[in-house]
């Protein structure tokens, strides 16, 4: 589905990503951890573009998307994004923020998006947010509307960044639990998170990187339970 | 209330010499500034010039500005790799303009309009009003510009994740929050410009400092006159500053918590 070749991408003359080729399959729920620094999350904001490539090519279900010609818009409209701090536009309405995408890309008409907006909000059990504006929400309900939002579009995967890092320790669970649901319906899932336990439980992958490269990867519970790399090891250690 | 009989008798008493008390005296100069020959209805004249002024110049100034903002911003997001030559051509010229504009005062920008551009055009408020808008649009364009980076780029990157196109995202998500953020600043610079319009008497535009200008040599009394389009001026400010706060505290209802 997303297929990545020879991936590089420096930030001046620090290299961030080094050389890295991976796929991600349809309905795969890929986790990626490690230390921070390791280059997870630069690695998930090139899938969409949202970080340009030094070198490499990346392609979403064959459009090589790294082609400076492609509509990048057209493939962003197929891949949702959760992100760390939210996100969410603060100048409108629950509502508003999650039928303004489908609306101006023409995917759907107003009363559609309304009509899809309240059945999605329904299912995170916020339905009674709607007119609410995002200052008026917890970090955990700014998240599941993000969600929501990334959702509104019929996305064919979603990329999590650090969808948990920036919440209260008591509002990580709400999130993990939508994700979770996301996950049984066969959604396909990129996922950079420091959340241990949902990797085991929901992912079918885990990649651990570290400096740039992707050191191991698994089927988690071989994952978890005998590590290979010393470094995972250690990190591991750290972090269970 | 008939000022008219004191008002001549007491200027009667003036013109034989008599030394007048102070309120008497006052009294008959503000009868021969703003009373006499019907003056009133002409700085009346000249403020209905004064705001149209505003108005046009203001509507030149934030097209102006916010298109040069936009570009110059739209130019120095540009992913690398795929900048646009023609974009850059017109950043280029939207830096001269700003640096051109900002750079010289504003008096001798009128002056060039009015005597050396448009120098055979008789429209002297209309030549005054385009070049006060010119000039705006260049303050107007560097206080969008910041606005427009003082908005989190998490926007920008949430709006375009969601497929958005830039000017999609530009109009509804980065320029909302932007506007809120630059309206004390964008409010002082209208603010500005509406004291600025006096300049352009010196082109002979016929606002409300030429005909205060005009009401003082004809009584030989420039005091009156020019203290009373000062008060005509605060007036004016006032009522400006209290609609900048009525906007700004409706533009806030979303931080309402």
């Amino acid at each position: 589905m997303i297929d990545v070749k020879h991936l590089s991408k420096s930030f001046g003359d620090h290299l961030v990503l080094d050389d890295i080729s991976e796929h991600i399959h349809p309905g795969e729920k890929v986790v990626i951890i490690g230390p921070s620094g390791s280059g997870k999350s630069t690695f998930l904001r090139c899938l969409n573009l949202l970080e340009t490539p030094t070198s490499g090519v990346i392609s979403f279900e064959g459009t090589e998307i790294t082609d400076p010609k492609t509509d990048i818009d057209a493939i962003r409209r197929q891949m949702g994004m959760v992100f760390q701090h939210f996100n969410l536009f603060p100048n409108m309405t629950i509502r508003k923020n999650i039928t303004l995408a489908p609306v101006r890309t023409g995917l759907m008409a107003q009363a559609e998006a309304d009509d899809a907006a309240s059945a999605l909000l329904r299912r995170v059990g916020l339905e009674d947010k709607a007119d609410a504006y995002p200052a008026q929400l917890s970090g955990g309900q700014k998240q599941r509307i993000a969600i929501v939002r990334a959702l509104a579009m019929r996305p064919k995967v979603l990329l999590f960044d650090e969808p948990t890092s920036a919440l209260d320790p008591e509002m990580v669970g709400e999130v993990l639990e939508v994700m979770k649901q996301l996950a049984d319906e066969g959604m396909t899932m990129v996922v950079v998170t420091h959340e241990m336990g949902f990797a085991r439980e929901v992912g079918s992958r885990v990649l651990f990187m570290d400096g740039g490269h992707i050191l191991e990867q698994n089927e988690p519970h071989a994952f978890f339970a005998n590590p290979k790399e010393p470094r995972t090891i250690e990190f591991l250690s750290k972090v269970l | 209330m008939n000022w008219q009989p004191l008002y001549e008798q007491l200027a009667e008493q003036l013109k034989a010499g008599a030394e007048l008390p102070f309120w008497q005296d006052f009294y008959v100069s503000i009868c021969k500034a703003f009373l006499v020959a019907d003056r009133w209805q002409l700085y009346l004249k000249g403020i209905a010039t004064t705001l149209q002024l505003t108005v046009i110049a203001l509507a030149i100034g934030v097209v102006l500005g916010m298109a040069v903002a936009v570009i110059r911003t739209a130019h120095d997001q540009q992913l690398p790799g795929r900048r646009n030559p023609i974009l850059g051509l017109i950043n280029v010229l939207c830096k001269v303009y700003t640096t051109v504009i900002r750079g010289t005062p504003m008096m001798v920008q009128l002056l060039i309009w009015g005597f050396v551009i448009f120098k055979s055009s008789r429209n002297y408020a209309m030549v005054g009003a385009l070049g006060l808008g010119i000039n705006s649009g260049a303050y107007v364009a560097e206080i969008v510009r910041g606005g427009l980076m003082s908005v989190d780029g998490g926007q920008m990157e949430a709006g375009r994740s969601l497929g958005l196109n830039y000017f999609d995202t530009m109009r509804f998500i980065v320029v909302p929050q932007a506007f809120k953020n630059i309206l004390p600043s964008l409010g002082n610079e209208f603010i500005t410009l509406f004291k600025d319009t006096s300049l352009v008497s010196a082109i002979g535009g016929a606002e409300l400092v030429y005909y205060a200008k005009g009401i003082g040599g004809k009584i030989y009394d420039y005091m009156y006159p020019y203290i009373g389009i000062a008060v005509m001026y605060l007036i004016f400010v006032l009522i400006l500053t209290w609609l900048q706060g009525k906007l700004e505290r409706r533009l806030r209802q979303s931080d309402r918590r």
